[in-house]
Formats: C-alpha cells, structure tokens, sequence
C-alpha cells in the first residue's frame, strides 16, 4: 500500500514535462500492479513454502527414527546343539553348574576344525555373553533335561546382529569388526539355517545391559510408570484444588496476583531449573533416595502443576454463570455450587489438560538427569524408592553408547515413547470431541 | 509397624470414621426420618470425623518421618566408638553412609564391627521409632476422632466446617506455585553465594576461560579450574541464534499463511501436524540432531571444502530451531488473529493487495504480541537442555563461526552434575551459579514478554 502511494507522491512532486499530460492516478497503478501481483504471490509461496518446511522436518524426524528402529524389534539368533552333560551340570546344585562351558563346547563340535586360543575365542564371540543365562534358565525349569542333548536358539553378539541386518560392512576397511574367519563361520551356520532373525522379546522383557543384545526397555517403562503414578497422584488433585481456589473463590488482590504471576511464570522456567531445585531441596535438605521414581514423581509435580493449573482455570471459567446462579439460588452453598454443579462440567477440559502435562512429563529428560535417574540400572525397579530410570533418560544413555547396535535400540526405544506419547494425545483429543459442551 | 503399614491403618480408620461419623449423627438426631433436625446432611458429619481423622494423624506421621532418619543418625554417631567418632566431618559423612548401605544390604565400601555394630544399632532405632510412631499415631487418632464424634449434636455446624478445611486446603494447594518459585530461587541462590565464596563473581560474569575440571593432582593434564562464564554464555548465544534464525521466519510465514490465506482445510490439517513437533520430546531431537543432523552439516560442509566440527553450533542450532517452530507459530498465530478484521478492511479498501494488508497492516499491529511470543522463544532455547547435550559440544570455545563446537550453560550445568557430586567443591556449585544465571535470564525474558502480550491483548479487546 505505501510503495502505491509512495508511487503517486513521486508522481504530484516529479517536474512535469511541459508537453505530457499529467498521468492519471489509474495509470500509474495500472503500471505497478504487475510487480505488486507478483510480490503477492512471492509472499503466499513463502508462507507456503514454511509450512511445507516444517511438516517436511516432522516427516524427516520420524522417517529417520524409523528408517533406524524398526530392524531392532528383529533380533538373530543362533540355533545351538547343547548336550547337558551330567558331569558338568550336576542336578542337586544347578547354581554352580558351568553353562558357558557347555555352550563353548557346542560351539567347539559345531566347527571342529577350528584350534588355537585366538580363534576359538573368536568362534566363541558370535554368541551372546547372555546365551548362558538362556541355557541356565531352562534347565532351572526343568531340571530333568540334564543328560539329554538339547537344541537351543541363543542370542548372538551384537556385531554378528547388526551384520546380519546389514548395518555393519563385511570388510574391516569399511567398518567392519568382525574377522575373515567369523564371517566365513556365520556363512556356514546361514547354510546350515542355523541362524536366523526372530522377534526380539528381550526388548520388551528386560533391564538394562552394557550388552546391546541384551538390552531391553522395561526397567525404564516401569520406572517411567511409577514416576508417572507419583507425577498423577499429586499433581491432579492440587492442580485441581488450586484451579477451583483461584477461579471460583479468590478474590482479586495482591496475594492471588502474586500467585498468578509465579503460576504464570513457572510455566515457562526451563526444566534443567526445576532438577536443580529437586536436588538441592529434596535430595540434600529432605534426605530423599537418589535415583527414585518418587522424587522424579515430585520434580515433575512441580513441573506439571501449572499446566494443569491453567488448562483447570480456562474449562473451569469455561462453565457458564447460570450454572452457578442456579445452583446458588436453590440453596447450596458456594462449595457445594462448585463441587456438585461447576467441577463435574469443567472435569472433561481439565482431564484433557491433565493428560497433556502428562504427557509432557513423560517426556521429560533433563530434571531427571539432575536427580541421579542416569544411573545404570539393570534391575526393574519394584517400587516407589528403588533406583530408577526412564524411558526418555534411557534413550538419552543409549545414545551416548558407542556400539552400532545401540543406535537401533535407541530408534526402537523413541518409537515406543512416540507411541506412548501419540496415544496419550489422542486420548486427550478424543475426550475433548466426546465431552466437550459448548454452552 | 512399616511407615507403610502405618499410612495403610491411617487412610482405613478414616473410612471407618466417615462411617462412624454418619452413624453418630443421625443417632443423635434420633433416626433416619429426622435427619432434618440436623444443622448439616449426616455426610457431613462423616465427612467432619474423616478430616479429623486424617488431618492429625497424616501431620504427625509426616513429620516424625521427616526428621526422623536426622535424630536416628544423630543418636548412631553418638553411640559410635570414640575412634570413630571424632573424624573429620567429611570422613564422618562417608561413614555414616557407609552404614546406611549396611542397613539396606548394599555393599558397603568398608566393613569391620563397629561398622556392623553401628548399623545394627541404626537398625534396632528404627524399628523403635516405627513402633513409637504407631503408637502415637493411634493416638492421636483415637483422641481427635473420637473427640469430634463425642462433640456431634444435631446443632454442630459440620458443613462450615467441613467447607471451612476444604478451602483452607484449596489456598494451601494454591500457594504451592509460590513455594516453587521460592525453593528455585532460594537453593540455586544458597548455593551460588557459597560458590562465589570461592570463586569471586566478577570473574564468574567476566571471565574468558571456562575449564571447570580442578586437577587434583599437580601432574596432571587438562583442568586449570577457571570458572570464567563468559564462553558458556556465547555459546548460549550463538546456539540460540541459529535457533532463531530458522525458527521466527519458519513460523512466522506459516502462521501468517494459516491464519490469512489457508482454507479451512488446510488450517484444520496443518495446525495439528505442527503441534506435533512442539509434542516431540526434546531427547529424541537431540537423537535426532547427532545421528542424522550433525554428520549431513559435516558432509555437506566437506563438500565446499568447509571444516565443520561433529558438534557444530549450527547441527544443534538447526535441531533446536526446528523444535521451536511450533511454538511461534502459534503464538503468532494467537495474536494474528486477535487484530480486528475492520483494520484489514480498510487496507483492502484503499486497495492494496492482502500481502500488502499483512506486512503493513496486521504485522505492525500485532508487532507487540509476535514480539513477546518471539521473547519466550528466546527462553525457551536458552533453557532447552537436551539437545545440545546431546549435539552440542563440551569444551567452551570463545567463538561466533558457527561451525564449530561450542557450549551452553545447560550442557555445563548437567555435565558438572552427573555423577560425583561434592556440595564443597567449586566444580559442583558452579552448576549452581550456572543456575541461577539462568533462572534470572529466562525469568526476566518472561516477565517482560508476559508483559507485552498482556499489555498487547488489553489493547484490542
């Protein structure tokens, strides 16, 4: 608009050539309305072009985590002939019983011509350190397999994994890690079909491991539910309580705005801010165990509150007034107005925003790192105060691993907390359509 | 008695209290039919017992188990062998600990009997002190419940009352946010003064040389221990930068393309998919940033000949733009269309052409509300944690290429908080002041853009 009358200033102060007439107004648009036509379609291409920019980065980070992951819920395995050999294994006292032994030597009679310690130390590393483990845990089961021969498919190292999924190179030059000799081992074990890709339950089933093979996500899933259930516990019904206090029954003055704006403001301090906070409030001064679910549940509380806070005041305001004056005018009082009449029509938008900070919190890494949730833990954790860590801080440790196949467990891992987080979302979006009233 | 026990028996005699509250009340009322004679419904009276009830008991329980392992320790060091009784503070935290993880059936990093006898003392006090405290919580119990059943008369106010708590436990919930705000600033602040006890302030905000590892030994490579932020904050800085400068433009045009030129379905279609990427948990972008994001900004830089670093500034600030984009174009979106359609009206009147009407018109208009938005955007990615964590480098470089590694006061504060922590050690409490930096920064960068866009949404409403 301003370059058209900047057009027509330049037009009345220009000297005029004595013999041209003066252009008219309409003229000169007409001259420039060309250049503006096209600016306008520049501009609607860029704005375009941002949106397709952005849903192209969405697009990319989520075929890229694919792309990474999906090859982990597939794990190869090696079909081995163990002969339970009485000697070795002896039934009155299966804890002490040699089970790698017995794996070696599987391994020994498979490829006889194999000698040298050297060597046999390579032929012993196609397998998992975990097979034993494997093997022991099916003759705990049933102890009555001792003395017969048993065919048994064991995980395989995670270099022979990654090999199998063509993740790795076969040559050394090009970042390969395994020898001549293995690949030709390998080689021989896929004509025999004695090694195959399965479903990888260990990915689902286990801890934590430093062994990728073995690796697997439930520690972190149930150390993310029982922070979760702390994070809920709290945060819904003071959320809630502070929501009815600040909409319905504080009056305006000093003290609710101070409220207000520290609600306002926590929102928005960065998360790393309030994992200080935990560590020097609830670590140092109470005392509280490191690492465990309840203090992240109380770190990510605080984190929390003023989503639910604010997604309660806006469902709560939401209700209209004749609701309120009707309540009051047959007799309740204004708690009752509030508890019978008012809450349970503003419940649906505050469950909405209650599963969205959920879901935040879910997401959540850098306040946990602050609580000492980083540790290496293999075991599941069984309750409220045992170390713990979760699924987001898992996938933060597994990306700092050096190993090939960690990248995959990584993807795999993100895959499962995207999945949990898209259903969260979802069932917040379909409890607003299906609740929602508009008044 | 377990502390878990206990708070079991509590939440099940309060159920039993509502119950026994109801029954008592219309007892006195003399039956069901005249329960009209009551002040309040017989709920209320159940309702009353159950807080007088959980209230007492849940406020003892509580604080007896707060300050209860302090005094147990207290009375266990007290019993110590004089030999051991008279280390030095620190040596005696190790040995406290120590008996702790005997207590709890860890391995312990020194055995020997006075340890053993030490926690088997720690045990046997802990075990009296639950049991004490079961005592005291029944009680307590017996004598407040009982109390307020013996006080119902059908005159007793129970619903004012009852109400009365409910809001007092409303305000309580309420003030939680202050008490957060107070906590950040009081543990980021205790500690930073002690860190710049030691390390004096103006070197911590001036200082150019930022490597935080004390060599403990006089041989020994790396770490000079010089606490000069100044590095940390250009980094900070640069990373933001880059952020921004992919993140306003991006957002800013699809904000201003949805809200103006988008059809109804294409708003319907896009808006949530870019709500997606704000939904997308910051430890998969910084995944997202060092596997595939960082090696492609090294490879395309390599092929015009260019020496990008593998945590370069710009992989992470790239990433982190990405993440942001949502954010403003949301907000931009909000105060877009909170410009009245009558000032574009007139624009169209004097005939100029709608992207004439947005960059002349609507833009300056809504010039104070994008401007706040583009503010907590700023903070936002000078608060975001994991993705240079994950992408961005360790070492401070003083540097503005941003091809190159830098790093970022969030990166220093968790390296310097995984793992060891000693809470005298200037290594530990710098993260502290790091803290406090930040805190302070992105507080004042919300307060003003809170500010701006309440200010901004006041002028057209």
């Amino acid at each position: 608009m301003s370059s058209m009358l900047k057009q027509e200033a330049r037009v009345t102060s220009a000297p005029k050539a004595p013999d041209a007439p003066r252009p008219r107004t309409l003229d000169v648009v007409h001259a420039g309305i060309g250049k503006r036509y096209r600016a306008e379609k520049r501009f609607r291409f860029y704005g375009l072009a941002a949106i397709i920019a952005s849903l192209l980065f969405l697009s990319i980070v989520f075929v890229s985590i694919v792309t990474n992951g999906y090859s982990a819920f597939y794990q190869t395995f090696i079909k081995l002939d163990v002969f339970l050999d009485p000697a070795l294994v002896n039934k009155a006292d299966l804890a002490e019983a040699n089970f790698n032994g017995l794996i070696k030597k599987s391994l020994r009679n498979s490829f006889p011509d194999v000698k040298g310690r050297r060597e046999l130390r390579r032929l012993y590393a196609l397998v998992s350190p975990g097979a034993r483990f494997k093997l022991r845990n099916m003759v705990f089961e049933d102890p009555e397999l001792v003395g017969k021969t048993i065919k048994v498919w064991v995980p395989a190292n995670d270099d022979v994994d990654m090999l199998m999924k063509g993740h790795i190179s076969r040559d050394v030059q090009h970042g390969g890690r395994l020898t001549e000799h293995q690949l030709a081992w390998i080689d021989t074990l896929k004509r025999q079909g004695r090694i195959e890709e399965q479903f990888n339950t260990t990915f689902f089933k286990a801890g934590d491991s430093r062994e990728p093979e073995l690796a697997g996500i439930r520690g972190a899933l149930v150390g993310s539910f029982l922070t979760l259930v702390v994070t809920l516990l709290l945060s819904f019904p003071i959320g809630v309580a502070a929501a009815i206090y600040l909409e319905e029954f504080a009056k305006k003055n000093r003290f609710t705005d101070l409220i207000e704006v520290n609600i306002n403001n926590l929102a928005a301090v960065p998360s790393i801010v309030f994992g200080l906070l935990g560590l020097a409030v609830f670590i140092n001064f109470f005392g509280l165990p490191r690492s465990a679910p309840v203090v992240g549940g109380l770190v990510l509380t605080l984190m929390t509150l003023p989503t639910i806070i604010i997604a309660g005041r806006a469902s709560l305001k939401s209700v209209p007034p004749s609701i309120r004056e009707a309540a009051l005018g047959v007799g309740a009082s204004k708690m009752q107005m509030v508890m019978h009449h008012v809450l349970p029509l503003a419940l649906p938008g505050i469950l909405t925003g209650t599963i969205i900070g959920m879901a935040q919190a879910l997401g959540e890494t850098a306040p946990l790192l602050m609580i000492g949730m980083v540790a290496f833990i293999v075991n599941v954790p069984q309750g409220f105060t045992d170390p713990a860590t979760v699924l987001p801080v898992q996938i933060y440790l597994w990306a700092d691993s050096p190993e090939r196949a960690f990248v995959e467990k990584t993807s795999a891992a993100i895959m499962v907390l995207l999945a949990f987080l898209i259903v969260m979302n979802a069932g917040a979006i379909i409890l607003r359509k299906r609740f929602e009233r508009r008044w | 008695m377990s502390p878990t026990t206990i708070f079991v028996t509590i939440v099940l005699l309060s159920g039993f209290a509502y119950y026994l509250g109801v029954h008592r009340a219309t007892h006195v009322a003399g039956g069901k039919g005249s329960a009209r004679i009551l002040h309040s419904r017989p709920t209320y009276y159940g309702w009353l017992a159950v807080l007088w009830c959980l209230i007492p008991a849940l406020l003892v329980f509580g604080f007896w188990l707060g300050f209860e392992s302090k005094i147990i320790t207290q009375l266990v060091v007290a019993g110590l062998p004089p030999e051991l009784k008279h280390l030095p503070a620190d040596r005696m935290t190790l040995v406290i600990n120590d008996i702790k993880n005997i207590v709890s059936g860890n391995i312990a990093s020194s055995d020997n009997p006075a340890l053993r006898a030490a926690a088997a003392h720690y045990k046997n006090l802990v075990a009296i002190s639950h049991g004490v405290l079961a005592v005291v919580v029944l009680v307590t119990i017996a004598g407040s419940a009982g109390g307020v059943l013996w006080r119902i008369k059908p005159r007793l106010r129970a619903r004012n009352q009852v109400e009365l708590v409910m809001k007092g436990l409303m305000i309580v919930c309420s003030t939680i946010a202050i008490f957060t705000t107070l906590g950040i600033v009081l543990s980021v602040l205790f500690e930073s003064i002690r860190f710049f006890g030691m390390i004096p302030i103006t070197q911590f905000l001036f200082g150019l040389d930022w490597s935080p590892q004390i060599a403990i030994r006089a041989d020994q490579v790396g770490g000079s221990g010089a606490f000069g932020a100044i590095p940390v904050f250009a980094g900070t800085l640069l990373i933001s930068a880059i952020a921004m400068a992919v993140a306003v433009p991006i957002g800013l045009m699809s904000a201003i393309y949805l809200s103006e030129y988008a059809g109804k379905k294409l708003r319907a279609a896009a808006k949530p998919l870019m709500e997606i990427l704000a939904g997308i948990p910051t430890v998969v972008y910084g995944f997202f940033a060092a596997l595939v994001v960082a090696p492609y900004v090294r490879e395309a830089g390599a092929m015009v000949g260019l020496d990008v670093a593998s945590e370069s500034a710009l992989a992470a600030g790239l990433v982190m733009g990405i993440m942001i984009i949502p954010f403003v174009s949301s907000l931009s979106d909000d105060v877009i269309n909170a410009v009245p359609q009558a000032l574009r009206d007139g624009a169209f009147a004097l005939g100029a052409t709608q992207s004439e009407t947005v960059k002349q018109v609507v833009l300056p208009a809504a010039l104070p509300g994008i401007v706040g938005g583009v503010l907590l955007a700023v903070s936002r990615a000078i608060g975001e944690t994991m993705i240079v964590v994950m992408a961005a480098g360790l070492a401070a470089n003083l540097t503005a290429n941003p091809l190159e590694a830098v790093t970022t006061v969030t990166v220093q504060i968790v390296t310097l908080l995984i793992g060891d922590q000693e809470f005298d050690d200037p290594k530990t409490l710098a993260a502290f002041a790091l803290g406090l930096m930040l805190f302070i920064v992105t507080l004042i960068l919300n307060v003003i853009a809170l500010y701006v866009v309440r200010k901004y949404r006041e002028q057209y409403e």
